[in-house]
Formats: C-alpha cells, structure tokens, sequence
C-alpha cells in the first residue's frame, strides 16, 4: 500500500482549491450582474416587475442551494444539451448569488433618504440618471459591507457543486479520503483551507461595517 | 425539446417523500431547539463570561461560520469515527445542524444583547442579583424578542441547508428525490417535485416561528 504523506495530501487539495475560487470569482462576478438587473426590476415603477423579481427572489431564497443545482443539471439536459456539472454548476450559483445580492442591495438603496430622489427629481433628472448619479454612488457605500459578508456564503455554497460532480476543494476531499482512508485529518484540512478563505473575508466586512459607523457617528 | 413530464410515479413514491419529509422537520425541530440553546449559552458565555471562555466560544464560532456545513457533517460523520466516536446517520446530522446553529446564532443573540442598554444590568445589580439572574430574569427575554426575526431565518436557512444532510445517507426528503429519481429515472420532475416541498416547508416553518414567537413574547403581540 501507498502511503501518503501530510504534504502528499495538502497538495492535492490545494491543487483542487483553484476551482473552488474560480467558480466562487465566476458566480460573485455573475451574481453581481444579474443581481443589479433584479434590483432595478425591485425598486421599478411597474407593480408587475416588482412582484416578478419579488418571486424570483423568494423562489431561490426559499428553496435549497443543492435542490437548484439538481435541477440546473438535470433540467439542461432536457433540451438534449450534455450538460457538464462545471456548467450546472455555475448557472445555478450564478442565479442563487444574484438572488440574495439583489435582496441586499435593495435594503442598501432604501436605505438613502427619500428626499434624495425627490431632489434629483426636483432637478428634472430621468430616473435611471437618478439612480446612476444620486442614488447608487451613496447605496454604494453601505452596500460593500454586507456584500463583502456575503461573498463568504458563495465560497461555502459552492462547496455543494462537490455533489454533482464538479471536482473542486470539497469533492477533491472526498476523493483524497478514498484513497489514503484517513478522514479526520482530510476533512480537517479541507476545513481549515476553507477557513483560510472565508475568514479574511468575514473580518473584513466587519472591520469595513465598523468603519462605515464611526463614519456615520460623525455626521 | 421533446421531453414529456412525466408525474405518475407520485402515486406509487408518495410514502417516500412523506417519510422524507417527517425526517426534515424532525431534523430541524432537535437542531432548531438545541441549536438555540446552545446559541445562547454561547452568547451568554461571549457576553458576560471569564476570559479564557470567551476566546473558545469566539473561535468556536469563527471556525463554523467559516466553514461549508458539508464540511462540518463530513468531519462529524467520517472524521470523528477516528476518535471514537461513531454516529448514525442521523445523529450524525443532528450534531451537525445543532453546531452549525449554535454558532449562528449565538452571534445574532449576542447582537440582542449587546442592544440591551447598560442600566438594565446596573438596574439588576441594585436588586442584589447576581450576574447569572439579572441574564436570566431582565436581560435575556427581551433580547430574543428583539432578534426573534433574524433567528427565524436563520432556522430556515439552516432546514434548507439540511438537504445536504443525504450524502451522508440520512433518509431525509433530497435523499427520497434521490432514490425515486434512481428508480424512475424522472430525475427532473422527483427534483422540482421536492423543489416545491421544500419552498411550502420554509414559508410554513417561518410562519410557525413567527406564531411562536408572537406566544413566547405576549409583549410584541399586545403592541
């Protein structure tokens, strides 16, 4: 029988903690895109639109991460596409993420003052203009905090891509526990190469938070 | 895309996602109420406990709010064995929603009582009450009041994170889709099936709490 060294073992994972944070960049990155467009759809004029991303966010939000994943992998399928579990994976991370950034960014920008819109309104500024000059420039800065915070909750939520079939950190345990049969100290590992890139993450957005109200003391 | 639905299967899996189902609310009706208690004795502990405590609670916490809960019930359930202790599947997800939760929310309890104001624990001292009472019988109530809302979704947060509790083979509703859809082979429909159980599940669990807290805190419902 083999035997596998510490170092043996670290490397492998490590190897494996790439895709971990390309699919966390890439669903971050997405997330961010489809979020913004769910916020605009959150705070439109047109009941209908905001009834629309209202439902969508309470369908991602209250559904489980793994049950979109399944479903995202199995549902590609249906239109006869051979879906990679590296696609699925991302498609349903990218829609989870867009879902609760959505949700927190329409907090940050109902959180400026509603004079600051009729002021810009006032100023016969279009609405979009509003948002892009008035409004988002100040949502901006409440917003990094919790969005920071919430970039953890990706890295985590990517750990279930492991289930079907993406190889990254999670499933790289898996297979690394199969073959030198030692799961205390794989899984501990794994563990804490998690920890080592949620944590700066985590601390960070409290210190930004904490920032932001000696900012908000000294008005 | 021609690919025809297909829900027949219902009639005969039905008992499946039944007992999947039983097997999810027990498991986060145990997790939910060990989970905040040992939230707060944790929150308690960072709140007013010696120093030593205080830094274990912290890391504690730290170390699982940082950590995929996969992870954790992976360490639980095929790590622990090494040390001797070996869990069923459903202890081991148990144990690992309890820890899981307890860390959660110990911080969002924390945070109720860090809003407590200062008074209410000198006014506790002049009645001659010890730390431990004025916690128990001025402090502690009115601080879940206060986080109720913010512990709820943490609770439903935490039942739909369960359904990764499968993989370690708790037959728990994912592991009923799981099976049906190996048996069927409808995979997509099992899923969007279980889907929809899972969203009735979190909109009802999140009314009970908030019933719930309307009875454990007479106070909010008066206003």
């Amino acid at each position: 029988m083999i035997e596998f060294t510490i170092w043996d073992i670290l490397r492998n994972l490590l190897l494996a903690t790439r895709w971990t944070i390309v699919l966390s960049l890439v669903s971050f990155a997405g997330g961010g895109m489809v979020g913004l467009a769910l916020l605009f759809l959150r705070i439109s004029r047109r009941k209908w639109l905001r009834g629309l991303a209202k439902y969508y966010i309470e369908l991602f939000q209250g559904t489980p991460l793994l049950m979109q994943l399944f479903i995202a992998f199995f549902g590609l399928g249906l239109f006869g596409i051979d879906v990679p579990a590296w696609l699925a994976a991302g498609l349903a991370l990218i829609f989870w993420t867009a879902a609760f950034l959505g949700e927190i960014w329409r907090g940050c920008v109902e959180a400026i003052a509603k004079g600051q819109w009729e002021a810009s309104a006032s100023l016969g500024i279009g609405r979009l203009q509003q948002m892009r000059y008035v409004i988002l420039p100040q949502a901006m800065r409440i917003a990094v905090p919790p969005t920071v915070g919430f970039s953890v909750q990706v890295i985590k939520g990517t750990a279930l891509t492991s289930i079907i079939g993406f190889v990254e950190l999670s499933k790289a345990g898996t297979v690394v526990t199969n073959a030198t049969f030692q799961p205390f100290t794989v899984y501990g590992l794994v563990a804490l190469i998690y920890f080592a890139l949620c944590w700066p993450l985590s601390k960070s957005s409290q210190i930004l938070e904490r920032k932001l109200n000696v900012a908000h003391r000294n008005h | 895309m021609n690919y025809q639905f297909e829900f027949g299967w219902l009639f005969e899996y039905y008992p499946q996602i039944l007992k999947g189902i039983a097997i999810t609310l027990e498991l986060i009706a145990i997790g939910g109420v060990a989970g905040i208690s040992l939230g707060i004795v944790c929150a308690w502990v960072r709140a007013l406990g010696p120093a030593w405590a205080r830094r274990i609670v912290a890391a504690y916490v730290e170390l699982i709010r940082n950590t995929p809960f996969l992870i954790q019930l992976f360490f639980i359930f095929f790590g622990l064995p090494s040390l001797g202790l070996q869990l069923s599947e459903l202890q081991a997800a148990n144990l690992a929603m309890v820890v899981n939760l307890g860390a959660y929310s110990s911080e969002i309890i924390r945070a109720g009582i860090q809003a407590t104001p200062r008074g209410q624990f000198e006014a506790g001292a002049s009645l001659a009450m010890s730390p431990f009472e004025t916690f128990r019988h001025v402090v502690l109530v009115p601080s879940l009041e206060r986080i109720w809302p913010a512990l709820s979704s943490q609770v439903v947060i935490v039942m739909l994170g369960s359904a990764v509790v499968s993989q370690i083979a708790a037959e728990d509703l994912t592991f009923a889709a799981n099976f049906i859809q190996s048996r069927t082979f409808r995979a997509f429909e099992a899923y969007i099936v279980s889907t929809a159980v899972y969203l009735v599940l979190a909109i009802l669990l999140r009314q009970t709490l908030s019933m719930v807290g309307g009875l454990i805190f007479p106070r909010r419902a008066a206003r």
